[in-house]
């Protein structure tokens, strides 16, 4: 049984379409006041898991509770307790932005005498000021996403759910709704999905990995990265006139031997300089050995840089494994890709 | 009754559950919502416009009331009754359709509210257009009444029929939106069983023995014999039973998606 500080809870949870298991037995709680990250491919079984947590489809099998209330036998009780925002929030295009807060907090219960203040709340806190005047039709995609956000949060609920709330938003906007959720994130419990491992990194303290169905991580960003086990140094080597040097397969070589059994990719970089990514098993420093190849071989060391796998790099371990769907192939290229490229930008 | 129940629970680990609208005010909060929303797109004045403009002409061309030489709106009743199974769909057509469409229909469900309330609520929003659509119709029995000696009770009759029958095609709207994403397709569905219905008892001839059977099944038997201004409970019960069963159907086709 859920004690007072589990706020969301699953066992065993499951949902079945046919003969595929969108939700496989997955278990996991969520406690009072956390923000937690729900990562996962597309079509891993996030929105699945949220949509049976809002009650919106029943589970084929196990049971959830939100609250404290079985998403089976209470639905009511524990839609009262929760913020939803569905993933790309659907809101009636016909209505004044008011006239919908007002709808949401018809629906809600709140007291007539309390609602101008409700609203008024939501507005500051969403940033809605500018558009109050507006119907929702006339609004941007990131205006829309905030009012769905707003409406979320009328009723001041200790749990919210919020499903991409950046998705296709432009990257002012998403930083936006993230500072949003950061600031509301300090006195209630959420769990957002996402595909931006920054928003992750940013917003959450903890992040649950799913992959076709199945938790397959649950813990703080850092000790993910941590617990893969693995650590990568960036060098830049000038090895000046040496011309045979310069085609950069004796630095390979030279760094192969001083780190046994690393994975060395070459990164672009200029024609003066070889820059490599050197990836090591294990939590060990080797600065000191990669500094002193460089003395001994008389080559100019220009950067020598070591840090922890990122969550990216965690993400995609995790989603594209044995047996991973072929499909999620190309975004996890994409998610590679967009490491690679902040890892370089950081250089 | 209170505005709200809000109640807080003997299990030791739940949150205090939050404010739970009453059935009432969930139910209106929709209904309205659902009726404001005809009149923030072109459909409601379409369906208003349509309306009128095929009354008046059923109203104003002769052998509706002047070629017999009393003062009644039994013809123009006959008349409309034979719209009512293309303006209803065209009213309900959008209930659920649109919603399960565009994605707002899980916005709403996720709220505090019971799946009856939301069915409730689209059903008499849209009957609200309906409703506004009849009034408008008022000024007619006012001419008429100043031509001659009108007998009202017939005439009380004859709206009361017309928004009992025009709630039972409704119902039949507002079922079929339920089982699809499409409301063109809802309209079309809808206004074919509709259109059934209403012609059955137009051809109880080819029915044979169960002509009795297929004449009390069909609205329009029912709407003829309240608008005579006889009240009948049997009618009543009739249209009660139609609309029951339709709202019914819409309940179990949003659980079903549940259980998808």
């Amino acid at each position: 049984m859920a004690t007072s500080d589990v706020m969301i809870e699953t066992r065993e949870l499951s949902k079945v379409y046919g003969a595929q298991r969108a939700v496989d037995r997955i278990s996991f709680e969520i406690r009072r006041g956390e923000v937690v990250g729900f990562l996962g491919p597309n079509g891993a079984g996030k929105s699945t898991t949220m949509k049976i947590l809002t009650c919106f489809i029943s589970p084929s099998e196990g049971t959830a509770k939100v609250g404290g209330f079985d998403v089976f036998d209470d639905p009511l009780s524990v839609r009262s307790v929760l913020g939803y925002l569905p993933q790309r929030a659907s809101l009636y295009p016909e209505m004044g932005v008011v006239e919908y807060l007002e709808f949401a907090a018809d629906l809600r219960a709140i007291a007539r005498d309390q609602r101008r203040a409700k609203i008024k709340e939501v507005v500051e806190i969403c940033g809605l000021k500018d558009v109050l005047g507006k119907t929702i039709n006339e609004l941007s995609y990131g205006y829309r996403q905030r009012v769905g956000l707003a409406q979320a949060l009328i009723h001041d609920p200790p749990i919210l759910i919020l499903d991409e709330p950046t998705a296709d938003l432009d990257p002012n906007e998403s930083a936006e709704v993230i500072s949003y959720i950061k600031e509301i994130g300090k006195t209630r419990t959420i769990m957002l999905s996402t595909h931006d491992l920054a928003e992750v990194k940013e917003a959450c303290a903890r992040v649950l990995i799913v992959n076709r169905g199945k938790i397959v991580a649950d813990g703080a960003p850092d000790e993910l990265a941590a617990k893969s086990g693995s650590v990568k140094y960036v060098l830049a080597i000038d090895a000046g006139k040496d011309e045979s040097v310069r085609k950069s397969g004796p630095v390979i070589d030279a760094v192969k031997r001083v780190a046994a059994g690393a994975i060395v990719r070459e990164l672009p970089g200029d024609d003066r300089a070889t820059t490599l990514e050197v990836s090591v098993k294990g939590s060990g420093d080797q600065r000191r050995e990669f500094f002193r190849m460089a003395v001994e071989n008389k080559w100019d060391l220009l950067e020598l840089r070591r840090e922890a796998v990122q969550l990216e790099e965690v993400f995609r371990q995790l989603t594209v494994g044995e047996g991973a769907p072929r499909r999620n192939a190309g975004s996890k290229a994409s998610d590679t890709s967009a490491a690679t490229k902040e890892s370089s930008s950081d250089v | 009754m209170s505005d709200t129940e809000t109640t807080a629970t003997t299990d030791a680990g739940a949150l205090r559950r939050g404010s739970i609208g009453t059935p009432i005010n969930n139910t209106l909060a929709i209904a309205r919502r659902e009726f404001v929303s005809y009149f923030s797109s072109p459909l409601g004045y379409i369906v208003i416009g349509m309306f009128l403009l095929l009354v008046g002409f059923l109203f104003f061309i002769p052998f509706a009331f002047l070629t017999l030489g009393k003062a009644t709106l039994q013809p123009m009743f006959n008349s409309i009754s034979w719209l009512l199974p293309l303006i209803c769909p065209a009213i309900a057509m959008r209930t659920f359709a649109e919603e399960s469409r565009t994605g707002t229909l899980e916005m709403l469900i996720t709220q505090p509210v019971r799946d009856w309330e939301v069915i409730l609520g689209k059903f008499f929003g849209a009957l609200g257009l309906l409703a506004v659509c009849i009034v408008a119709t008022f000024s007619y029995p006012v001419i008429i009444s100043r031509m001659g000696e009108l007998d009202w009770g017939p005439v009380a009759g004859g709206y009361l029929g017309l928004l009992l029958g025009g709630a039972a095609y409704i119902s039949f709207g507002v079922m079929v939106s339920s089982f699809t994403k499409d409301q063109i397709t809802a309209f079309f569905v809808a206004f074919i069983i509709s259109a059934v219905f209403f012609l059955m008892n137009k051809a109880l001839i080819f029915f044979g023995g169960a002509a009795t059977v297929i004449e009390y099944l069909c609205p329009d038997y029912h709407f003829a014999s309240i608008a005579r201004g006889v009240i009948d409970p049997r009618n009543i019960i009739y249209f009660g039973s139609v609309i029951f069963i339709c709202l019914l159907a819409t309940a179990r086709s949003l659980e079903s998606r549940r259980w998808s």
